[in-house]
C-alpha cells in the first residue's frame, strides 16, 4: 500500500514537474496541439453533416405514423398507385379516425425546379400534394407566416427551411409550375423534419398540373397507437384487392438517408484517419523533442532514485494533455462554426433536395476528443519509453 | 548543387525528426491525391460532357415525362445533327446499397451519340439481336462480378410491368469501356423497345432527349430554338449544354469544391505547423554550426538558401512520395465510396498543383528560420 502511494506520488511529481516546465517548450507545444486541433476540427465538422442528416430524418418520424406505397418501391418517388387503393389503405383498421373520418392522408410527391439560393443553380425541390387529413397527420405542423393554402386553388405553403434555401419562396410571391403561376401563401413549421424543406399544396391540384391523372404516390397514416402497426400492416398485406409495402415512418425514412450517410460518413472517416496519422507523426516529433531538451532533467530525477514508470507516464501524460487541449479546440471550432449550419443537399433516394442544418452533438465531440486522445497517447508513447530507457549516467553527461 | 551535402548532413543530423515530418507531410498529401479524385468524381459529368451535346429536359423536372415524337421534330431543326433519348430506371440490384444508374436507349443511336463508349462490334451485334440484352460498364461490371452471358435480375421501383412479374431480367450482352479513364464506366444499358414493350405505364413516354449539334458555337442558339419549338405544348422544355446539366447536378449536392478546399487548408495549416516547427528547431539547434559557417566565410545569402533548400527537400521528399503513393492507391484500390462516384482516379492537372504546393509548403516552413539564420551575427552564434 504505501509503495503504491510512493509510486503515485512519484508519477504526480514528475508529471506535474514536466507540465511546469511546457511553456518553455511553447512553440513544439502549440504546434502539436494545433496540429491535432485541425484534425478533429475537420473530423467533427464532416460528421456533423451526417449527424444533421440523420436529425433531421429522425424528426419526421412519428411512431404512431405509417407509410403505405407500391410493393416494390422504396420512396414516394418511385411509387404510385389509384384513388381505389388510397381508399382501401383508408379504411384498413387500426388507423386513428377524427370526426370528419380516418386520419390518414394520400399525397402526391414530386420535384420541381427552383434556383437554390446559395449556389444560385437549379435544384429539385420536393413538391406535396396533401389531403385535409395531412394537417392532423403530422403532429407539430403549424403556419409560422400567412395562412393556409385554400382547397382547389392553385396556392401552396413552403416549409420554413425550403423558403430559407431556395430563392423566391416568399409569402406574396409564387411559383411556375408550367405556364401557370401558383401563389404563396404561407410558411409553415413542423418542429425540424424533412417536410420543412418541401412545398405543400392540394393534391387534387396537384395531379392535373402533373398529368397525374387520379393517382397518388403514398399514403400517410396516423394509427391509433404504436402497436396498431402490426393489425394494420396485416391486414394491408392480406387485402388481394391491393398491392402495397406499409412500413413504419421511422423505418422509411432510416432507408432514405443510408446512402447519403454512408457516404458521408465513410469519407469522413477516411479522412480524419489519414489526417491523424499525420497528427500522430507531429506529436510524436515534438515528444522526442521535449524527451530530448529534458534529457539531463530526467537523467537527474532517475539518478534520485525515481523509477521508470513514473517517467515514461509523465511523458505519456503530457503529451495526452496537449491532445486534450487540442482535441477540445477543434471540437470547439467546429461546434462554433458549424453547429445549426443550414444547408441542403441532393438525397439520392427520392431524387430531392433535402434540407438540413449540421449538427454538433455532444456524442459527436466525445468521439472527437477520444481521437484526439488516442493520437496523444500514440505520439507520447515511443518518446516515453525512449525517455524510460536512458542511461542515467550518459545521459547526465550530456549537454 | 555543391553544398547538397552540406544540407543532406544536417536532415541527417536527427533522423528520427526529418523521418517524422516527411512522412507527416507525406500524409497530408496522400489527402491531397484522394480529395481530388474525389472532388473530380462529384464534377466528372462535367468534365467529360461533350461540348456538342444538349441536354433537353421537361421544364418542370426532369421527373416529368417528354414525348416519345418529340425525337423527329428536334432533328428538323437546322443545326441539329441528332436526338436521342433516356429515360431513368432506378430499379434496384440485389440491395438499394448497390446504387447504380439504368436507362433504356435505342441501341445505334445511343451508341452514336456517345462514341466515349467503346464495345467491341460483337457485343454490338449481340445487343442488336438480343431483345432484353443489356450492357454494362467496366467497373460497375467488376463491382458486381459480371461476366458477358449472365443474367441480370433488376428490381423495379418506378417501371412496373404489364404482366405483373416484380423483376426485370437483363442477359448481359456486353461491357463497354472508356474511350480515357474520365469515361464513366459505372452506367447500365438496356433496350429502348424490350421496356415500351414490357412497361404497364408510360407507353411512349421518355425522360430526357439529348441532342447533338453540328457546330458547338451555335449550342446556344439552337437549345433557345428547340424550347421554342415546344413552347405552350402540354410539355414544355428545357434545354442545355451538357456540362452545364451535369454542373447543376454536382452543385445540387452542394458546393464539393468549396468543402474539399476547406479540408485541405485545415490539412495544410496543421501541416505548416508540424514541418515549420521542426525546421525552426533545425535552426536552433545549429546555431553555433550556422555560425562557424558564416565565420568560414559564408555569405548571409548562402546560409539563407541553404536552410531553405533543407526545408524544400524535406517537402519535396514527403510531398512527391505522398503524391506517388496517393496515385498508387487511388488507381489499385479505387473508389472508397465503393462504386458512388462514376468516375475515380487523379488528373495530371492535380498532379502537378499538387507538386506546386509541395515546394511552396517548403519555402512557407522554411521562410521564417532561414531569415533568423541569415540574420545571425557571427558572435551572437559562437557565444551560445
Amino acid at each position: 500500500m504505501v509503495a503504491a502511494m510512493n509510486w503515485l506520488a512519484q508519477v504526480i511529481a514528475v508529471t506535474s514537474f514536466g507540465i511546469r516546465t511546457l511553456p518553455e517548450r511553447r512553440g513544439a507545444a502549440a504546434a502539436a496541439a494545433f496540429g491535432i486541433a485541425g484534425v478533429v476540427a475537420v473530423m467533427v465538422s464532416v460528421l456533423s453533416i451526417a449527424h444533421g442528416v440523420n436529425q433531421t430524418m429522425d424528426k419526421s418520424v412519428s411512431s404512431r405514423n405509417a407509410m403505405v406505397l407500391r410493393s416494390g418501391s422504396d420512396t414516394e418517388m418511385t411509387s404510385g398507385f389509384s384513388n381505389d387503393t388510397a381508399k382501401i389503405v383508408a379504411e384498413a383498421p387500426g388507423i386513428a379516425r377524427n370526426e370528419f373520418g380516418p386520419l390518414a392522408s394520400p399525397e402526391l410527391f414530386v420535384v420541381i425546379d427552383l434556383i437554390k439560393s446559395s449556389s444560385n443553380s437549379d435544384a429539385n425541390v420536393p413538391l406535396r400534394g396533401i389531403a385535409q387529413a395531412a394537417y392532423e397527420v403530422r403532429e407539430n405542423f403549424q403556419i409560422v407566416e400567412g395562412r393556409k393554402f385554400e382547397w382547389g386553388r392553385n396556392e401552396v405553403i413552403v416549409g420554413s427551411a425550403a423558403s430559407r434555401e431556395f430563392s423566391g419562396l416568399d409569402v406574396g410571391k409564387s411559383i411556375l409550375v408550367g405556364s401557370e403561376p401558383w401563389n404563396i401563401v404561407g410558411v409553415f413549421s413542423t418542429g425540424g423534419g424533412v417536410a420543412e424543406g418541401e412545398i405543400w399544396t392540394d393534391a387534387s391540384v396537384l395531379q392535373p398540373a402533373f398529368r397525374r391523372g387520379n393517382f397518388y404516390q403514398s399514403v400517410i397514416v396516423r394509427l391509433n397507437s404504436e402497436d396498431s402497426f402490426t393489425e394494420f400492416k396485416d391486414s394491408l398485406t392480406a387485402d388481394p384487392r391491393v398491392n402495397v409495402k406499409v412500413i413504419r415512418e421511422s423505418e422509411y425514412y432510416a432507408g432514405q438517408t443510408a446512402i447519403l450517410t454512408a457516404v458521408i460518413t465513410g469519407l469522413g472517416s477516411l479522412i480524419a484517419v489519414i489526417m491523424g496519422l499525420g497528427a500522430v507523426f507531429g506529436a510524436l516529433n515534438t515528444m522526442y523533442a521535449t524527451v530530448s531538451a529534458r534529457t539531463r532533467e530526467i537523467a537527474t530525477l532517475r539518478a534520485l532514485g525515481f523509477k521508470t514508470s513514473p517517467v515514461l507516464i509523465s511523458i505519456l501524460m503530457e503529451s495526452l494533455l496537449l491532445a486534450l487541449i487540442g482535441g477540445t479546440l477543434g471540437g470547439a471550432l467546429a461546434y462554433f462554426a458549424f453547429d445549426g449550419f443550414e444547408a441542403a443537399t441532393l438525397n439520392w433516394s427520392s431524387f430531392s433536395q433535402i434540407a438540413f442544418s449540421f449538427r454538433v452533438s455532444g456524442s459527436l465531440l466525445i468521439q472527437g476528443i477520444a481521437f484526439a486522445a488516442l493520437i496523444g497517447i500514440l505520439g507520447g508513447l515511443f518518446p516515453a519509453i525512449r525517455a524510460a530507457r536512458l542511461p542515467v549516467a550518459t545521459a547526465l553527461r550530456e549537454l | 548543387m555543391k553544398y547538397f551535402s552540406v544540407i543532406w548532413s544536417s536532415l541527417k543530423r536527427k533522423k528520427t525528426r526529418s523521418i517524422l515530418t516527411i512522412l507527416s507531410i507525406l500524409v497530408a498529401f496522400i489527402l491531397y491525391g484522394y480529395l481530388s479524385a474525389i472532388r473530380l468524381g462529384f464534377d466528372a459529368g462535367v468534365e467529360v460532357s461533350g461540348v456538342d451535346r444538349l441536354v433537353m429536359q421537361h421544364k418542370v423536372s426532369l421527373i416529368q415525362f417528354l414525348p416519345e415524337s418529340y425525337e423527329a421534330r428536334i432533328e428538323q431543326v437546322q443545326g441539329v445533327d441528332s436526338a436521342v433519348h433516356g429515360t431513368w430506371f432506378g430499379g434496384i440490384y440485389q440491395k438499394p446499397m448497390n446504387f447504380f444508374s439504368q436507362f433504356p436507349v435505342k441501341v445505334e443511336e445511343y451508341l452514336d451519340m456517345y462514341p466515349e463508349y467503346v464495345i467491341s462490334d460483337e457485343h454490338k451485334k449481340a445487343w442488336l439481336e438480343t431483345r432484353n440484352g443489356a450492357i454494362a460498364g467496366r467497373t460497375i461490371a467488376e463491382r458486381f462480378g459480371w461476366k458477358v452471358g449472365d443474367r441480370i435480375p433488376i428490381q423495379a421501383t418506378i417501371w412496373t410491368r404489364k404482366d405483373g412479374n416484380p423483376t426485370w431480367e437483363f442477359n448481359l450482352v456486353g461491357i463497354y469501356d472508356g474511350v480515357d479513364k474520365s469515361t464513366d464506366t459505372t452506367q447500365f444499358f438496356f433496350r429502348y423497345d424490350y421496356f415500351q414493350e414490357a412497361r404497364s405505364f408510360g407507353s411512349g413516354n421518355v425522360g430526357w432527349y439529348w441532342i447533338r449539334v453540328d457546330n458547338p458555337d451555335n449550342a446556344a442558339e439552337i437549345a433557345k430554338e428547340v424550347d421554342q419549338l415546344f413552347a405552350n405544348s402540354p410539355a414544355e422544355t428545357k434545354t442545355q449544354p451538357e456540362a452545364a446539366f451535369m454542373q447543376g447536378f454536382a452543385k445540387q449536392i452542394g458546393d464539393i469544391g468549396f468543402i474539399m478546399t476547406a479540408i485541405l487548408g485545415a490539412v495544410f495549416f496543421t501541416i505548416l505547423l508540424v514541418a515549420g516547427n521542426s525546421m525552426a528547431q533545425a535552426v536552433r539547434e545549429r546555431i553555433q554550426e550556422i555560425a562557424v559557417l558564416k565565420a568560414l566565410g559564408f555569405t548571409h545569402t548562402a546560409v539563407l538558401a541553404m536552410v531553405l533548400a533543407e526545408s524544400l527537400l524535406l517537402a519535396c521528399l514527403g510531398g512527391f512520395a505522398g503524391l506517388a503513393i496517393a496515385w498508387t492507391m487511388i488507381t489499385t484500390m479505387g473508389d472508397p465510396t465503393n462504386g458512388s462516384l462514376p468516375v475515380f482516379f487523379l488528373p495530371v492537372k492535380d498532379v502537378v498543383i499538387g507538386v506546386l504546393l509541395a515546394v511552396l509548403t517548403g519555402l512557407a516552413a522554411g521562410i521564417l528560420p532561414a531569415i533568423r539564420a541569415q540574420k545571425l551575427q557571427i558572435a551572437d552564434g559562437l557565444r551560445r
